[in-house]
């Protein structure tokens, strides 16, 4: 049972994650309730999703462009982006796009392989939420956004780099 | 020396935190062998043929006499009394306990080092001219530099799962002695028309399966853009570069696949938002940067010492290793100096414990207390007096660190090899030690000059055969152990790849064929000045390999023909 963690606390799940089937087909989209749909699924039928109620979320594989969500972001409430494993490292990138460059300010939420040893580097490039695939150990996971206190790059959750930082404070 | 200021040290400090922590919960079984992999690979642990390994990182080379008096420590106290200096400027211990790991790494934070990103797909530890901020033909110091790259790429969040492993080499002088055309970025610091600093960009170089110099795209970035441009460059090969095939997953297949200018393009459009932003880099951090590094306090010296000159004309041994070993200063009265780790009959880059703690005696009384680690796996004391260099030499010898062999064929590179590397096709060691025998005449290996042979044990080429005039890999031939042989590779400014002279040997076949290599060379050289690699260049492979195989080619062939059939 994986568990949701938000903004660094473990929190109730209300979104449910529609998947392509097994043969590729796009799944079908229940009439209620909060729903994150695989990108074709919005590329084919974006009116009907609108028309639905219930909130709307979006999620990435991890080789699909950022670019092409850019001008939907108004329609959405949350978007998601997929780890098939935890060693591919791509939806870091495409989480700092969809922060720094189309100003996504909704919840960004990890998927997939999502375990504690990759929730700092995940949290400072712009996730806020994480299903963790290893429920047993939620709690003790929450401890890894503390692993360190200081970073020297730029990046999404200190927008400002170390040396900046250091020279405002002694100038 | 780079002075760690608080934030440089509490981050390594959480960093050890960290890892104790991931130790602790893999050996609870509460962490996965596959999920603990990449994180103890990051911090610079390989699980080996018979132990851990254990890569701890020496930045740029460069290491104060203190830390490696803690090294010296550790290959005692967790180790079996010794280290190996690798290719890429680090240390590695073969037998270290994996549940001593986190002890060794808060041991290293207590003298300012570290064994973050020595392994797995990130950003690696940047590499430089082993005589940076001393040559002679110095432009830019690219010390600082480094350590800006140093700080930029520790602990990136974007970059930690990379496609495959990434290197950065910076050079800032006239002559390339970090081989920056054969990284996965080189840097050349250069000074434009105006004065100002910048870089040349190569990206794409490359050894291993498939090797490739590396593709200049950019002639002068700026020194204020170096982070945003590194961001740009790393951020499209995060994205693009391939992940289905670990073989084609460097930068060096991207920029092939897309071609150099395509991937141009691709980096300046990505730049074009990261340009001017937050990460552009300021003169007061340079400045900060520059302040924290000590500097050799350099008397006023005459250009060449008396003493130095008498005893160069008196003992011709103290001649000898001059001519090899000591290397010139950009201060008059100055020379930078190599220790061999090149003794015939030592693994080459091996130092025992007690060596490295009289090194770092005699950096404490002859070089400021400082040290570097050179790629080609000796250690350099790189501000020594000439008018101590005899007395240095004397000491030297007797910690068998003063073989005169820098740049001839006997100061070997070589891999750990299938004697350790769990990924090794072959040995490397044992060849280097038959190779070093048949060469250890003095006078002999004067005579052929300079040469560059190098042994790697497998494909991945840790031990840069490509780039050696004599290059040795270890294959792997239906369960046996097989050397191929090329010639004609180069490091530095006239960098190139070497070309396979024919069918592979047996072991106990390379010193011979090595030796009809050299006779060959003899016999064609237009005079004492022009190098092996030189006649290779001017008559091609066709008459080595004439030499090595004769007519004997035709029947190798013709037997592996046979096996393959049968």
């Amino acid at each position: 049972m994986a568990t949701l963690i938000k903004n660094a606390k473990i929190a109730a799940d209300s979104w449910q994650l529609l998947d392509r089937a097994a043969d590729g087909s796009l799944p079908t989209v229940p009439a209620t309730g909060d729903i994150i749909v695989p990108l074709p699924l919005w590329q084919a039928m974006a009116g009907e999703l609108l028309a639905r109620s219930g909130r709307l979320g979006l999620w990435l594989d991890s080789a699909e462009d950022p670019a092409l969500v850019a001008d939907s972001l108004e329609a959405l409430s949350l978007i998601a982006v997929h780890f098939p494993q935890f060693t591919d490292g791509r939806g870091y990138s495409t989480a700092r796009l969809l922060r720094e460059r189309y100003g996504w300010k909704g919840e960004l939420r990890a998927i997939g392989d999502i375990q504690r040893d990759q929730l700092y580097y995940l949290s400072r490039c712009g996730f806020d939420a994480f299903v963790l695939n290893d429920s047993l150990n939620a709690k003790a996971a929450l401890s890894a956004f503390n692993d360190f206190t200081e970073a020297y790059q730029t990046s999404v959750d200190r927008p400002v780099p170390l040396f900046r930082r250091r020279a405002a404070e002694t100038a | 020396m780079y002075i760690y200021d608080a934030v440089d040290q509490r981050l390594v400090d959480e960093r050890v935190a960290q890892f104790r922590d991931q130790t602790r919960r893999f050996l609870a079984g509460e962490l996965s062998e596959d999920n603990f992999r990449p994180l103890r690979l990051q911090n610079g642990l390989y699980i080996q043929r018979f132990a851990p390994m254990l890569r701890v990182a020496i930045p740029y080379g460069l290491l104060a006499s203190r830390q490696l008096r803690a090294l010296a420590h550790i290959a005692r106290k967790w180790d079996r009394g010794y280290g190996h200096f690798s290719t890429r400027q680090n240390i590695q211990f073969n037998w270290p306990k994996l549940e001593d790991v986190p002890d060794i790494l808060a041991h290293l934070a207590s003298v300012q080092m570290h064994a973050i990103q020595t392994s797995g797909n990130c950003i690696r530890n940047t590499t430089t001219d082993h005589f940076a901020g001393v040559a002679p033909d110095e432009v830019v110091d690219p010390l600082v530099w480094c350590e800006l790259i140093r700080q930029w790429s520790t602990f990136h969040p974007e970059f930690a799962y990379l496609p495959r492993k990434f290197k950065i080499a910076v050079s800032g002088a006239e002559q390339d002695r970090a081989a920056i055309q054969v990284h996965d970025i080189g840097l050349q610091a250069v000074r434009n028309a105006k004065g100002e600093t910048g870089f040349r960009v190569l990206v794409g170089g490359g050894l291993g399966r498939t090797p490739i110099i590396g593709t200049v795209i950019r002639e002068f970035l700026p020194w204020p853009h170096l982070l945003s441009y590194l961001d740009a460059i790393l951020r499209v090969y995060n994205r693009y570069g391939r992940r289905d095939n670990k073989y084609k997953a460097r930068i060096k297949i991207l920029v092939k696949e897309l071609t150099p200018d395509v991937f141009r393009a691709q980096v300046d459009a990505e730049w074009a938002h990261l340009k001017d932003g937050p990460s552009t880099l300021t003169a007061a951090e340079v400045a900060r940067i520059t302040r924290r590094f000590t500097r050799p306090e350099y008397q006023t010296l005459d250009v060449l010492s008396v003493q130095y000159t008498q005893a160069l004309a008196r003992e011709r041994g103290f001649a000898n290793w001059a001519g090899r070993n000591v290397h010139p200063h950009k201060v008059p009265g100055y020379a930078a100096v190599t220790l061999s780790l090149k003794k015939t009959g030592v693994a080459p880059g091996d130092a025992t414990a007690d060596q490295m703690d009289a090194v770092a005696d005699l950096a404490d009384r002859y070089s400021f207390g400082e040290l570097r680690v050179s790629h080609e796996q000796n250690l350099i004391l790189s501000d020594v007096k000439q008018s101590d260099l005899h007395a240095l030499w004397q000491e030297a010898k007797a910690l068998g660190l003063a073989t005169p062999n820098i740049g001839l064929i006997t100061n070997i590179i070589a891999c750990p090899g299938g004697d350790f590397c769990s990924l090794a096709n072959a040995k490397s060691i044992p060849v280097a030690e038959a190779i070093q025998r048949r060469f250890d005449d003095l006078d002999y290996q004067h005579d052929i000059g300079e040469l560059d042979l190098n042994i790697s044990g497998c494909m991945n080429s840790c031990g840069h055969h490509h780039v050696g005039h004599i290059g040795i890999l270890g294959v792997d031939k239906q369960g046996a152990e097989f050397y191929q042989i090329s010639i004609g590779g180069a490091q530095g400014n006239a960098a190139a790849l070497g070309k396979v002279i024919g069918p592979s040997f047996a072991q106990d076949e390379v010193p011979d064929v090595i030796e009809k290599l050299i006779q060959t060379y003899l016999a064609r050289r237009d005079s004492e000045t022009e190098r092996f690699v030189d006649v290779v260049r001017r008559l091609g492979i066709a008459p080595f390999k004439e030499h090595v195989y004769g007519n004997a080619d035709q029947k190798r062939e013709n037997r592996s023909g046979q096996l393959a059939a049968a």
